[in-house]
């Protein structure tokens, strides 16, 4: 009886990681930021990051679930173990860097400013396609003036907590500066002419613009990187974990290389977005 | 528990307090103005005037608040007939969108209340005064209205209460009043838990201000029978 007794009690101290620690994995996705991570008519996830996830998922040999989160909530969510990674748009960032770690990038989208058609700021075109704040030659820099210039004193709309409004707040100052809660918010106030100019990743204004209320919006600016846009989009882990981010990695490297991620990204934006 | 987290987001959530108070203030005292419409069209015998009233007070109280706010902010921008019309330069702000919705919301709590206080007033009153030469309008102004006023003042501070929590709801709508504060400073700091404990604080000291102030009117103006 002692015997067992002492077999029971000493399990209760046997460290969990002497199992297979992660068979089953919680990734937590907003599933309102279309075509990344959205949620169809019928209530279910989809995009880019649910197909690329479930592929990698498979590849690891762990089952997974998914877990909505509000944006606000997503990085909380993961410290206080609601989940054990983030796949949801999340640009990798110093600032983010702080309180999690990031997998390698997966995929990375330009920043965008969008307006109305109508709008006077819809003739604005700048020298370059496209910048990368990183870089401080001169035709960077010029470009990057002449955005900020047409910032300036205008209504401007981003997703509350993201890059782009890390942008607003660091770059264009003067700008008046309204942040929503979801994407979807920004784009109804943008059809609606509440604010002027609005900045997200590229393709999450494509989505819009491609339906009937969204058809009087148009994209002017270069698409931006690198600076406070980061460097691509990757999982978000927490500190402790770096052996689930190992296994992420492992698995976001061979779907990279093989074109899995590549024919993922294509399906979803239209485009290849993949590292 | 970061202490110093909440202490720096107390300060910078009380740079909000302004613009909560504004919004409060303003649509308690234009709910109030149209809920007296609304507890006249009920009593009225018009039956135009009294079902509007009616199916106002009953769609107003059986749909969220949230929803609402959420209706008039994106709901009726969605309309271009809307967009091209002298309203949208009201509805076009954001501020005056939540002011609109809470004034509505609370109109039609506090005609209800306006209205159990009439209720419990002896009927031979408004006869009383009719024989003394009033009209019916002067005899509701002077003789039913205060009375009810005095009965409505307990369940009156209640409202104002739930109104002052309801505030927190406009920050949906991009409104930086108290809680949008609190939540762009989550957005950076990733620790809602000490952000909310500071913004909870705010609003429990202005609510117990409330019960403070309307216990001492309360003692002026109640009458124990």
């Amino acid at each position: 009886m002692n015997k067992i007794f002492v077999i029971i009690a000493s399990l209760f101290f046997v460290p969990l990681s002497l199992f297979a620690k992660w068979e089953e994995v919680r990734i937590g996705t907003e599933g309102a930021y279309p075509p990344w991570n959205g949620t169809n008519a019928a209530g279910e996830l989809e995009g880019a990051e649910i197909d690329m996830a479930t592929e990698i998922c498979y590849r690891m040999g762990v089952k997974c679930t998914f877990v909505a989160q509000d944006w606000d909530g997503i990085i909380p969510a993961l410290l206080n173990k609601k989940y054990d990674v983030i796949i949801a748009g999340m640009s990798i960032t110093e600032e983010r860097m702080e309180k999690v770690d990031f997998s390698i990038g997966y995929m990375t989208d330009g920043a965008c400013l969008v307006v109305s058609k109508d709008s006077a700021l819809a003739s604005y075109q700048s020298e370059l396609e496209s910048v990368n704040l990183n870089n401080s030659d001169a035709a960077t820099q010029k470009v990057v003036g002449s955005v900020v210039a047409l910032l300036k004193g205008k209504k401007v709309g981003v997703q509350g907590g993201t890059i782009h409004q890390n942008f607003i707040e660091q770059y264009a100052s003067s700008a008046l500066l309204s942040t929503y809660s979801t994407q979807d918010d920004l784009n109804l106030d943008l059809g609606a002419g509440r604010v002027e100019i609005g900045l997200a990743d590229c393709g999450a204004f494509d989505d819009y613009m491609s339906k009937k209320e969204g058809s009087n919006l148009t994209s002017v600016s270069p698409s931006m990187g690198g600076g406070p846009f980061g460097d691509g989009v990757g999982g978000a882990f927490r500190k402790e974990d770096d052996d689930l981010r190992e296994m992420f990695n492992d698995a976001i490297k061979a779907s990279l290389a093989d074109g899995t991620i590549s024919t993922i990204a294509k399906k979803w934006f239209g485009r290849d977005i993949s590292m | 528990m970061n202490f110093n987290l909440i202490y720096e987001s107390f300060l910078d959530i009380l740079k909000g307090l302004g613009a909560s108070l504004e919004i409060i203030i303003l649509s308690l005292f234009l709910g109030l103005l149209l809920s007296l419409g609304i507890v006249m069209m009920r009593l009225t015998k018009n039956i135009v005037l009294n079902s509007f009233s009616r199916s106002f007070v009953f769609v107003i109280r059986g749909t969220p608040l949230l929803v609402q706010i959420y209706f008039i902010y994106y709901g009726l921008a969605q309309f271009t007939a809307i967009r091209e019309s002298f309203i949208w330069i009201v509805l076009k702000e954001p501020f005056w969108c939540g002011v609109l919705a809470l004034t509505i919301n609370t109109s039609a709590y506090t005609s209800e209340i306006i209205r159990s206080g009439l209720n419990s007033i002896i009927k031979g009153q408004a006869e009383s005064a009719v024989a003394f030469g009033m009209n019916k309008f002067q005899a509701f102004k002077r003789i039913l209205l205060p009375q009810a006023i005095r009965q409505s003042i307990p369940a009156y501070s209640n409202e104002i209460i739930l109104m002052i929590k309801a505030s927190s709801l406009v920050s949906v709508i991009t409104i930086m009043e108290m809680t949008g504060i609190a939540r762009k400073i989550i957005s950076k700091t990733f620790a809602p838990i000490e952000v909310f404990i500071a913004a909870g604080i705010i609003y429990l000291a202005l609510n117990y201000l409330v019960t403070v102030i309307f216990k001492k009117i309360e003692k002026k103006y109640t009458i124990s029978y």
